[in-house]
């Protein structure tokens, strides 16, 4: 055991941890032994509180990889395991992700419990779509088998349940075939939203998409970005390049925290607009590594720090495709308004999903990141305003801040899912974390 | 070819990051590690990733007289040997109890090179491999907190550097590894700074590119040379009544 600042991937906020690892599940027993709150905590990428709490087990040390089956591309393994680990053992035999976020560095267990979504949401949903099987244990020790099958209402619990049904400790995912480490990527300059999202409505032939929105343009030119969508390379279509084998490129590691206030107003507007006129083409295609094109921002070790030690808040919801093109529109303005730009925007058109908890549902979601201020928390009181109105809600994995009326407006099963988490946490020992004591879920 | 690989102590966080990268390069592997549970498990885990060869054989580096059959019975004769076995041990312990001082030193020193040893043999007569010996930066000077460790790093330090000498007319490689702090069990609740401390897989890493370009000693982040040159520099009787 060891006791130790802990923070996730925004650093905020920074707690004083007792963390505890395991690399046997009777060690993992013997922790949840000790009564009091606890969290599972994987490799800190969740951007808030998600994996936060006094007590915390790490899961990193239990990753090994158990079973493969070429045949169906079935793939068990311990929680711990990170994303990356699958690739760098599965992409040169011909399998990938079947979803994949936005970096590689996210363990398997925060994955499920975060059931996180890619660029290809829109065709084959979440994460939590291609989990098998799963192990979880409980709170008094017990290992809980479950499936969409077996034990199901506890398996839809645990995807997308912000690890409070218990600790994830192996699950059976199902991958997908590829015949190359290449991506044929398209790239389409839009001036203004609407651009964009008539590029978005003419995307469902395509199996990857995504838009960089420029949050700081405003007027006619409000929500202009870039728009890129891609498919996974043919075998025929990599012509003279390494079939498995991506040209790597150098990669980049920010060694301290940036003094805060680098990232102002000016340097981002700089930013965007060189990257907006990048393309010098309305319409690119270009042929990329897999790595470029799903985790661009993996190639610079702790990002993060570019924001200084104060963190940085990621804000990210979903509107239901009813609510339109005026509903982000309008968002945007309210943020272009408020004069506070963020470096990173994401826009995303969901396709359905159907689940218990998890985040997201037919529309559209914009990713936003600002630096920790003053005047930040109150923007995004005004946003949580408006995306409640409209019918939207707030991403958890990604959320410091929120507060519990919030949830339970937004979030249509809130009572269902609090009091099932009661009826598991019933014992001395029960899965909470900080942000399910602010979201009174706990 | 593929490249034959013996890892002794594969079940250290180290070995295991070592282990793993060497497995994706398409190695073909011998595990050796006294935790049988551990080295199953971790067999498993690389058959699973990449597909390849993985052998288990048990090894305990404080059962010497065993050392010569192990290596002799290896299930395929390795190219390259690295040795990853270490015992921090504490230092009142080894202080009061000859048995601990003398368990810390033969793991540290004597019990690697009566494994060494064997391979060297092999690889002189067939002139050409690598053997890399996982040694420590305590062992540049002997310090108060922790120096029946730090003397016996001392010893594997001579050693390997010696055996360079005898070795490299034939061809083999011989390099002397000093992670300086590494985030492992050996260092569990310790307080370290970041900037100095490495993650197993990043030392992993390092060595197998150490290995490519032939490198004799390893420092495994930068600054760890130039502390340890300082430390080493520091006159005798100024040293002794340093806290550090």
């Amino acid at each position: 055991m060891q006791k130790q600042r802990l923070a996730d991937w925004g650093n905020y906020p920074v707690v004083e941890a007792e963390a505890h690892s395991f690399e046997r599940t009777e060690e993992l027993a013997s922790v949840l032994s000790e009564p009091g709150e606890i969290i599972a905590h994987g490799n800190g990428r969740s951007y808030g509180d998600a994996s936060l709490q006094k007590r915390v087990v790490m899961t990193r040390k239990f990753a090994s990889f158990l079973a493969f089956d070429e045949a169906t591309g079935e793939l068990t393994c311990e929680a711990g395991v990170l994303l990356a680990e699958i690739l760098e053992a599965l992409v040169p035999r011909g399998w990938f992700l079947p979803v994949s976020p936005g970096t590689k560095f996210v363990t398997v267990g925060g994955a499920v419990a975060a059931d996180i979504h890619g660029k290809n949401h829109h065709v084959e949903g979440s994460f939590g779509a291609h989990v098998v099987a799963m192990e979880v244990m409980r709170a008094d020790g017990t290992v809980v088998r479950c499936s969409r099958e077996e034990q199901p209402s506890f398996f839809a619990l645990t995807v997308g349940g912000m690890g409070l049904s218990g600790i994830i400790l192996r699950v059976t995912l199902r991958m997908k075939r590829i015949e190359s480490a290449w991506m044929v990527q398209e790239t389409i300059r839009a001036s203004r939203l609407s651009g964009l999202m008539d590029a978005f409505e003419s995307d469902a032939a395509w199996t990857y998409s995504v838009a960089w929105v420029d949050t700081l343009a405003g007027g006619d030119a409000l929500g202009r970005g870039v728009l890129m969508r891609g498919e996974h390379a043919k075998e025929h279509e990599v012509m003279d390049r390494a079939r498995w084998g991506g040209a790597r490129g150098g990669s980049l590691e920010l060694p301290f925290a940036f003094p805060s206030g680098v990232l102002n107003r000016g340097t981002m507007k700089a930013f965007n607009t060189l990257y907006y006129y990048r393309n010098r083409q309305e319409v690119r295609t270009s042929l990329v590594d897999y790595e470029s094109f799903f985790y661009p921002l993996d190639r610079i070790g702790h990002w993060n720090r570019m924001y200084g030690k104060k963190g940085f808040m990621q804000y990210q919801f979903v509107l239901p495709r009813a609510a339109g093109r005026e509903a982000v529109e309008a968002i945007l303005r309210k943020i272009q308004s408020s004069g506070l730009g963020s470096f990173l925007a994401v826009l995303k058109l969901f396709g359905k999903q159907d689940s218990f908890i998890s985040f997201p549902m037919e529309g559209y979601t914009l990713a936003l990141d600002f630096p920790v201020s003053f005047e930040v928390f109150s923007l995004m009181k005004e946003l949580d305003a408006m995306v409640a109105d409209w019918g939207g809600r707030l991403y958890m994995a990604k959320d410091a801040r929120m507060d519990a009326a919030m949830f339970s407006r937004t979030y249509p099963h809130a009572d269902d899912f609090r009091e099932a988490v009661a009826v598991l946490n019933d014992g001395p020992t029960s899965f909470a974390s900080l942000l399910s004591n602010r979201l009174g879920i706990t | 070819m593929r490249e034959r690989i013996l890892i002794v102590g594969a079940t250290s966080d180290m070995g295991q990051a070592f282990a793993r990268r060497c497995a994706l390069r398409g190695a073909e592997l011998i595990l050796a590690a006294r935790n049988a549970e551990g080295l199953k498990r971790l067999a498993s885990d690389l058959r699973v990733r990449v597909g390849g060869t993985v052998h288990t054989v048990a090894f305990d580096a404080l059962n010497m007289e065993e050392h010569a059959n192990f290596y002799r019975d290896l299930p395929v004769r390795p190219d390259g040997v690295i040795c990853f076995v270490g015992l921090l041990g504490e230092a009142e312990e080894c202080q009061q109890s000859f048995e601990a001082a003398r368990r810390v030193l033969d793991t540290n020193f004597t019990g690697v090179v009566s494994v060494l040893d064997r391979a060297a043999e092999e690889f002189e007569k067939r002139g050409h491999g690598w053997i890399v010996g996982v040694s420590s930066v305590a062992g540049d000077r002997g310090r108060a907190p922790r120096y029946h460790y730090g003397s016996a790093k001392a010893g594997l330090n001579a050693y390997l550097s010696g055996l360079r000498q005898r070795l490299w007319r034939a061809g083999v490689l011989v390099m002397n590894v000093k992670p300086g702090y590494c985030r492992t069990k050996m260092v569990a609740g310790w307080e370290l700074p970041g900037a100095m401390t490495s993650e197993p897989d990043e030392v992993a890493g390092a060595i197998l590119l150490a290995i490519e370009r032939r490198q004799e000693t390893l420092y495994v982040r930068w600054m760890w040379r130039w502390i340890m040159t300082v430390i080493r520099l520091l006159p005798e009787p100024l040293f002794k009544r340093l806290k550090i």
